[in-house]
């Protein structure tokens, strides 16, 4: 944690003496610094079926390069973990391995959290264009699918931050469903 | 010739003609029925039914390789749709997506027919507040978004709790699509064809449309470097088929060959060598004739023993021709013939013992050999004499009487090192006794060791069950059946539960008995009763009860809905779940229900006994198919041993009775049995797997070489061995050791343990009977 707050001074006093020049390269890269850790989430999702939104906490656990816990204490314990190309959910003490290499789309729907976290810009371009906004202290990002098997399924997703700390992650579905991922990091151990 | 010899040899052609028009008319089978128990168990015969009719059987895996992924999922795609097109195949399945829409649509289209989840409890105010908040929290998961198009329709979630269940084995992986190995290197398909796994004519057929299909796919595509690999039951049935057929012409060829080049060397006459063919083709279409009226079906391998039946049958006429000839066919039938008639008799006993095999195969073999042997000799007795005519002569140079006589010399002084080295063997066998056999029937297969690599490849990527635990269910009729799975899935549910398994499959899951399916059709409440408790349900809940306007149309129509039938199943996987798992048989139907285990540090083994026990008292039985297997092989061989025992007691009676002196009888026996093991401690030694087989050729080196040790028998006896006689027997040994060894070529386990055992064998058996034979009175 002190070397992310270290990097992100040394990024800051960088963005600061290049004046405006916050852009998507320096943003990854200010990502990629990440060496893991774990954060408490809040998730509402707005479906158009239901009258209220749906709320959902927990904890996500990510551990470079491509390993994502996410462990939802409430409404109801559920472990959802992205290893590679394989999701387990687990919930009700019943278990289940999807291998998402099977669905290509999915596959990016999943991993785009993953590639944020990680500052994987690579990843991210194969499947969606990026348009950054703001600057360092206050960023958004937008993400737009290229592919018409991810369209199918998500509009855009919407990420912003402060920093390389991501706070904000919005989901907006093809159906016009959404869901809004706030993110709080926690101390490391 | 004689009036009478006339009406003998019309006799035996009366008998060729019939025998050979039974020929003509008999079953061949190279399936695997040759080596599965013809009085099976109720267990044994779960497996049999299984090997041979079961859906596991007619299951073939095809792997497309070569090429990158999206070609290999191109061809995967085309191949699946022109396979599905053909009659022959009942189910061709690669994983694409759009054929697990099918599944889903009909799972969803029956869901209250399906789920064990509905009860009238699930409809009350309670059960409907549960059921609906627990899928409205599955909606916040990302496990939710199948669910979420189908909520207004299906709020209680039926759906999802069906294709978890559908989902629950291990599901091959995916690429672009499509099934591919874990590699990600090979897409894979899973055929079914309508012939039974037994039908090799239709297996070729369905194996033959795959690879016409692919290159088909392939050529069309432009993408012809890619390449089609296929395995399963079936494949290896046409491949064994195509070994046995190929070897069983090849072999007899050699053998024959081989045999007629000695006998033209010795008999230097074409009519002798013809005349002296003839008793073996007796026997040998005796042979058949006997299996067939007696099995009603031949087998391959059976008729592959043919050549060693060659090499066995064609010494009477070789003692006949080469002895006769000095001494007259009278005198020979009374100084020679009492002697042959002891050896036919060793041999047939040795032969007759495996007649009692619970192994068809072994019991056939011995059906065959006895009947071979005992046909040629009969042959020889009263038909080659008057077809011969008196005026036979095969030249016995003098020079091989003094070779023979010298060599007879030589041999003798083999006796002490001969006996040290049988010693040391007996040493080896005792200290290598617990590991002398291999307790696996695998042994026996001709399936090589590439192509079983192969399958075991195939099937671990596409995670078809090996179904070693299975559970079986038997009831008179389709409905009692799945009754009776439903008791067992009960039962099997407390065991999940307890985590003593890890789960199992049924066919009830997705074809419910009709009284099951009735009982949850009643259980839907009429729209007026449902809506004000759907209202009551949902008060405060996110979800309005006015947005579930579709799931009270969808419960109406479930209470109209006619049962589900199998056929509404067909053209989905589910059909091939189904029809695998619920049987139809000549007394009812069966069930089976593959169990998995729990995993986690139980490994893949599973608690047979806490199995048992929980099942116990229901009429289910449950199948470790693995130890049902060991345990077949085991009973097999402990058999072998019973009845080699069992032979070799009876030659030793024979023997005994006719030589009247326990001396001579040490005479015979002792060179037999320093030749079974020398053979047996050789064989080990230089790396060979010994298994049952060659455990029946100990006792048929005994019973052939007896004939050899029987002859040298005759000093002891006072008589004197001339010229003739040793070259005849050295001719008759020449010819056995050829027609046995021939096998020892074969890549069918069963003769070429038979051969590689008493080739070698029946040499040593001769070569120590003269080392050990009494020293000849001076003539």
């Amino acid at each position: 944690m002190i070397r992310q707050l270290i990097s992100s001074i040394v990024l800051a006093s960088i963005a600061v003496t290049a004046h405006a020049a916050f852009n998507v390269d320096q943003l990854m890269s200010g990502l990629a610094q990440h060496k893991g850790g774990r954060a408490k989430f809040v998730e509402k999702r707005y479906l158009a079926v239901l009258d209220r939104p749906l709320v959902a906490t927990g904890e996500m656990t990510y551990t470079p390069p491509d390993r994502l816990e996410k462990r939802t204490v409430t409404p109801k314990p559920e472990t959802l973990l992205l290893d590679k190309d394989v999701v387990s959910v687990e919930r009700d003490k019943r278990r289940m391995s999807i291998n998402l290499a099977s669905r290509p789309e999915a596959l990016a729907f999943a991993d785009s959290i993953r590639s944020m976290l990680g500052g994987n810009r690579a990843a991210l371009e194969k499947n969606y264009t990026l348009q950054l906004n703001g600057n360092a202290d206050n960023w958004v990002l937008t993400l737009s699918p290229t592919a018409q098997q991810i369209a199918a399924l998500l509009q855009r997703i919407t990420v912003s931050g402060s920093k390389d700390q991501i706070r904000t992650i919005d989901y907006l579905l093809a159906d016009g469903d959404r869901s809004e991922l706030s993110i709080e990091p926690l101390e490391s151990r | 010739m004689t009036r009478s010899a006339w009406r003998t040899l019309l006799l035996w052609l009366l008998a060729m003609l019939a025998g050979a028009a039974v020929v003509w008319n008999s079953r061949f089978s190279t399936d695997i029925s040759f080596f599965l128990p013809a009085r099976p168990t109720a267990e044994q015969q779960v497996l049999v039914d299984q090997l041979k009719e079961g859906a596991v059987s007619r299951l073939l895996m095809l792997a497309i390789e070569g090429g990158d992924a999206a070609q290999r999922a191109e061809l995967s795609r085309d191949l699946r749709s022109r396979l599905a097109a053909l009659p022959e195949f009942a189910s061709v399945q690669n994983g694409d997506a759009g054929s697990q829409d099918a599944e889903r649509d009909i799972l969803l289209a029956h869901r209250y027919l399906l789920s064990p989840a509905v009860t009238p409890e699930r409809f009350t105010v309670d059960g409907l507040n549960a059921a609906i908040s627990n899928s409205i929290d599955l909606l916040a998961s990302p496990a939710g978004m199948m669910l979420k198009p189908f909520l207004t329709r299906d709020p209680t979630g039926e759906l999802v709790e069906l294709l978890s269940n559908l989902n629950a084995g291990a599901q091959p992986d995916s690429r672009d699509g499509v099934w591919a190995s874990h590699d990600g290197r090979r897409a894979l398909l899973l055929v079914q064809s309508r012939a039974l796994g037994s039908d090799i004519d239709g297996q070729e057929k369905a194996i033959a449309l795959i690879r016409e299909q692919f290159s088909a796919a392939s050529r069309s595509a432009g993408l012809e470097d890619l390449t089609l690999r296929l395995s399963g039951p079936g494949l290896f049935a046409v491949k064994s088929r195509a070994t046995i057929r190929d070897e069983v012409a090849r072999l007899s060829l050699i053998s024959l060959i081989a045999i007629t080049a000695v006998l033209v060397f010795v008999y230097r006459s074409p009519r002798l060598v013809v005349l002296g063919l003839l008793p073996v083709a007796s026997g040998a279409l005796a042979g058949i004739v006997a299996v067939s009226l007696a099995y009603g079906t031949v087998y391959g391998i059976t008729v592959g023993f043919g050549s060693a039946l060659i090499g066995e049958a064609v010494d009477y006429a070789i003692y006949y021709f080469v002895q006769s000839g000095r001494l007259g066919l009278k005198d020979w039938r009374q100084r020679y013939w009492p002697t042959i008639r002891l050896g036919v008799l060793t041999s047939v006993a040795g032969f007759g013992a495996l007649l009692f095999s619970g192994f068809p195969g072994l019991a056939q073999l011995g059906l065959y050999s006895l009947t071979g042997v005992l046909t040629a000799a009969l042959v020889t007795r009263f038909v080659l004499p008057p077809l011969a005519g008196p005026a036979i002569q095969v030249p016995v140079p003098a020079r091989a009487g003094t070779v023979l006589r010298a060599g007879l010399h030589h041999v003798r002084a083999l006796r002490w090192p001969v006996i040290g080295l049988a010693l040391a063997a007996f040493a080896y066998l005792g200290a290598h006794r617990n590991e002398l056999w291999l307790p696996n029937l695998s042994v026996l297969s001709t399936v090589s060791a590439e192509d079983a690599a192969l399958d075991a490849r195939l099937r671990a990527d596409l995670g078809t069950p090996d179904a070693r635990y299975l559970v079986v269910v038997t009831a008179p009729d389709r409905e009692a059946a799945l009754l009776a799975a439903e008791q067992a899935g009960h039962q099997l549910d407390r065991l999940v539960a307890d985590g003593v398994i890890g789960g199992y499959d049924s066919p009830a899951r997705f074809l419910p008995s009709a009284a099951a399916q009735a009982a949850r059709r009643a259980s839907l409440p009429p729209a007026d009763a449902l809506r004000p408790r759907l209202q009551a349900a949902l008060a405060d809940s996110p979800l309005s009860a006015g947005k579930l306007a579709p799931f009270l149309a969808d419960i109406e129509a479930a209470r109209r809905q006619p049962l589900l039938g199998r056929h509404d199943l067909d053209g989905s996987g589910l059909a091939l779940a189904v029809d695998s798992l619920l049987l139809p048989g000549p007394g009812g139907w069966s069930v089976l229900i593959p169990l998995r285990p729990a995993g986690g540090e139980a490994g893949t083994d599973i608690p047979v006994s806490a199995v048992r026990a929980a099942l116990a008292g229901s009429g289910a039985l449950f199948i470790d198919t693995k130890g049902q297997f060991d345990a077949l092989y085991g009973d097999y061989l402990d058999q072998a041993v019973w009845l080699s025992s069992a032979g070799f007691v009876a030659i030793v009676a024979l023997l005994l009775l006719t030589l009247r002196s326990p001396r001579r009888l040490a005479g015979v026996l002792l060179p037999l049995v320093l030749a079974v093991a020398l053979v047996i401690a050789g064989l080990h030694l230089a790396g060979e797997h010994l298994h049952l087989l060659h455990l029946v050729g100990m006792l048929l080196i005994v019973a052939v070489g007896s004939n050899y040790a029987l002859f040298f028998d005759r000093i002891a006896g006072g008589a004197t061995l001339d010229a003739a006689t040793l070259m005849s027997m050295a001719v008759a040994a020449t010819t056995t050791v050829i027609g046995f060894g021939t096998l020892a070529l074969s890549s069918v386990p069963v003769l070429h343990a038979v051969g590689v055992t008493v080739g070698p064998g029946a040499f040593l058996a001769l070569l120590l009977s003269a080392a050990f034979a009494s020293r000849e009175a001076p003539a």
